[in-house]
Formats: C-alpha cells, structure tokens, sequence
C-alpha cells in the first residue's frame, strides 16, 4: 500500500477534506448512562481541587526552598529534579483541568489557578484554551486538531527533544515574542475568534515582563538560581508531561468519531495520579469532559464494560506505544486498533477512516 | 404576537436540571432551577451547535457538555469562552402542572 503522508496543518488539504467527509464538529459516540447518574458525576466541589491545589504548593515550595538551600552543591540536583517534575509537568493537569472548568466548583479558582499553570507548562491561556476546545470537537481529525503530538510518520527526534521542552517551548517562546507584536500565525487565526485575540497579546507582553524580571535577577546576583526556579524548569522539568501525555492518543485511530478507538484510559498509582490528575482516564474524559477530576475513576467504573480494555499500567502502554511509533515511522497507514468488548455498543463508522491492517 | 407551546408536564424535569424539547424542525433546552423556576432557550449552544440538554447545570449556569461553555440560562447571556455569542431565550409559563414556551 502506498504511504500516505497527511497535512495536520490546519490550513491544508486534509483540514478541507474532514469537512466534506463530515468529520468535522461531527457527532461522537457517547456511552449510554442514565442521566440522573451523569448529574451526580458532574457535580462539582472546590474541596478536592483545594486540598490538591494546597498539596501542590507546598511541594513546590519545599522541593524548591530544599533546592535553593542546596544550590551550588550535588545535592540540589534530587531537589530541582523534583521541583522540575512539580512545575514543568504537574502544571500540564492543572491546567488542562481548571482550563475545563472543572478543578473547582469556584470560577475564580479555575481561572487563577489557570493562568499559574499555564505560565509554568509554557501554554499560552488564550491560545491552549481554544485550540483545546478544537482538540475536544475535533480529537484526532487530521487537518482539524492542532493537539496531534504523534503525527505520522512521527518525529521521532522532534518528540525525543520534547522530553525537556526543546522543541515545543523554543517553539512557544518564538509565538509569544510575536504575539507581543500584535499579531498570531496563521494556523491560530483558524481557530481563536476576533475578539478573543486582545487577550492573547496582553498575556503575551505580561509573560515577556515576567522573563525580563527574571533574566535581570540573574544579571543582578550573577546567578542562575532565579531562572532555575521560574522559567526553567518548564524545560528541564517537562518529561514526565510527555511521558504521561503521549499515553492519551499516540499510535491510535485518526478520523474515528468514537473516543474508545482513539484515546487510552491508564491504570496509575496514586502519586501519578496526583501528579496528573486523573487525566490517565482519558477515554472517559473525552467522552463526559463535563465530569472533573475527581469524579473521573467513579465514571471509568460506570462505562468499563462499554469501553476497550484500560491499560494496566504506563509500562503496559508504552510497550504498545513504543512498537507503534517505530511501525508508523515507516508506514504511516498503519494505526493500533482497539477491541471493543464483545457486550459494548458498536462503533458506527460514520466516515471513511485511514485504513488498519 | 404569542405562540404558546405546551414543552412537557413540570415534574418531568428534575429540580437544577434541562430537557430537550422539539418542535416544528427546531431544539429548545427547558429549564428547572432549583427554586422551582422555568426557563427556556434555544437548544443548541451558540459555539458548535452541541445540545445543551446534555450539559451540566448549577446556579443558574449551563455548561455545555462538549467544551464547558457556560451560559445564563435565565438571560441566555454568554459567561465566557468558548461560548461568545449570547442564547436566544423564550418566555415560559407553568398551567395546570404543564410547561409552555411562547415561541411567537
């Protein structure tokens, strides 16, 4: 079979050809649960969200007070690992989540919580929230969603090099310098309204503030301690973000319309869990994104018979990712398939999809 | 001029909770609060047409189950991003235990 290279680009051809197919803001399989059962899932508390919130910083501070205390000695260097992961790969769930809405019931919360873990995961609120919202109407559509992070045949280097940000964050520097200007690229004009692009600029020029203070703290004290506990540790702290995030969708079906065939739910630990707040139930976050955090393990139980079976661990979807990386390398056509159970509604194709073997 | 329409019976709603109602090709979203008022709009939200009835509802907001986008379901004002264009809202009444929305 000839291999056919797709544009994710959102201003191509196969951006165009997911509209006319109707994939595009198409309907989605949803599991069948009673109503009343989805309200109780759905309801939403500040308590987790607080005492997780709470948890978080103080880990933060004292990985990042330790690391400070240690600084100029070896032993800073478990400290800053810590704080790095705390920083740079926590603030991915936080900000996903209060991005939702979800995290706590209080709107203020979400929002400041929000613009803190944006700023330490180098996402710009603005522009993640919309192309967010694109990645929940569109997940996986090539040519539709700008979250693909293993297009085929994947960057394998590109990917390795995001395990500390070098990719994505130079990337995202280079974004913001320009939306200090005034302006966006092209793709992010498809899919942030008019009247929300105000917003992006000011962040933008707030951001860049923020840097220069921290640069000049460095030039001032003639040390590298300021830049190491704001600003980069969104690089050297970001692996485990990928580690996590590449378990949600790599190596799986694109341009399905069921989430059961193009998302993973993980088993984790507890401390993962912490870490990435539930997001390891990611087939049923894609389906019931109204349902927070917390909620997430009570509606995997509710749906499991209708879903593909969950991965045991992330050493289990790795040796599933890994394999399908290196396969799609070299044939871009091929993709994991998951089995539904054999009691589970079926997935209806609405669209022709990219062939599996 | 008043095109009253009877939705459904009121106790077919749960209190702080929406139902799906169509009528002559168009979807409305009919709304109980938890004071045991009544309220309707149109039933798809204004961002990517998703039915509101499906959504989460609470102090007075429905969020739209696909992206979160929040609406006030009394005003059909629009609280934020995604959502940005406001909703259509019909007046309601209650008679005799069943639900009307004036579509006129």
């Amino acid at each position: 079979m000839p291999i056919v290279r797709r544009d994710y680009s959102l201003t191509g051809q196969d951006g165009r050809l997911a509209v006319e197919k109707g994939l595009a803001g198409a309907e989605w399989y949803r599991s069948a649960l009673p109503r009343k059962r989805l309200k109780e899932l759905m309801q939403r508390r500040d308590g987790p969200a607080i005492r997780d919130t709470l948890l978080w910083f103080v880990a933060l501070g004292a990985t990042g007070g330790l690391a400070w205390h240690f600084w100029g000695s070896w032993w800073a260097v478990p400290f800053f690992a810590a704080y790095g992961v705390l920083y740079g790969s926590a603030s991915d769930s936080r900000w996903h989540e209060c991005g939702h809405g979800t995290a706590f019931r209080t709107r203020w919360m979400n929002d400041a919580v929000y613009q803190l873990a944006c700023f330490m995961v180098l996402r710009e609120p603005t522009v993640w929230r919309w192309s967010h919202t694109r990645h929940h109407t569109d997940t996986l559509i090539v040519g539709r969603d700008p979250e693909i992070a293993a297009q085929r045949p994947p960057n394998i280097v590109g990917l390795l090099l995001n395990l500390f940000a070098i990719k994505s964050g130079l990337a995202t520097l280079k974004k913001v310098l320009l939306h200090t200007t005034g302006r966006l690229e092209a793709e992010e004009a498809t899919y942030i309204p008019e009247a929300e692009r105000g917003r992006v600029y000011r962040v933008a020029r707030v951001w860049v503030l923020v840097y220069a203070a921290v640069i000049a703290a460095c030039v001032y004290w003639g040390t590298l301690l300021p830049a190491m506990l704001v600003g980069l540790p969104s690089f050297y702290g970001a692996w485990l973000l990928l580690v996590f995030g590449l378990t949600q969708h790599a190596g799986l079906a694109e341009d399905v319309l069921d989430h059961r065939l193009n998302c993973r739910t993980v088993y984790m630990n507890p401390l993962f869990r912490f870490l990435y707040l539930n997001m390891n139930y990611h087939v049923e976050h894609h389906m019931f994104p109204m349902v927070p955090y917390h909620a997430l393990p009570a509606l995997h139980a509710d749906m499991k018979a209708d879903t593909p079976p969950p991965y045991p661990g992330v050493c289990a979807a790795y040796r599933e990712i890994i394999p399908a990386l290196l396969r799609q390398a070299k044939d871009p056509n091929w993709f994991v398939q998951r089995n539904l159970p054999a009691d589970a509604k079926p997935f209806v194709a609405r669209a022709s999809a990219v062939p599996a073997e | 001029m008043s095109q009253w329409i009877q939705a459904c019976r009121a106790d077919a709603i749960d209190p702080e909770d929406v139902m799906r109602f169509d009528h002559g090709g168009r979807t409305f979203a009919i709304y109980r609060s938890a004071d045991d008022s009544y309220y309707a709009t149109d039933g798809l939200c204004t961002h990517e047409q998703v039915h509101l009835a499906e959504g989460f509802i609470m102090d007075g907001i429905i969020e739209c189950p696909m992206h979160n986008g929040r609406f006030d379901y009394r005003t059909g004002e629009a609280k934020g991003a995604p959502v940005c264009v406001d909703l259509k809202t019909y007046p309601v009444k209650v008679e005799a235990g069943m639900v009307f929305i004036d579509l006129g």
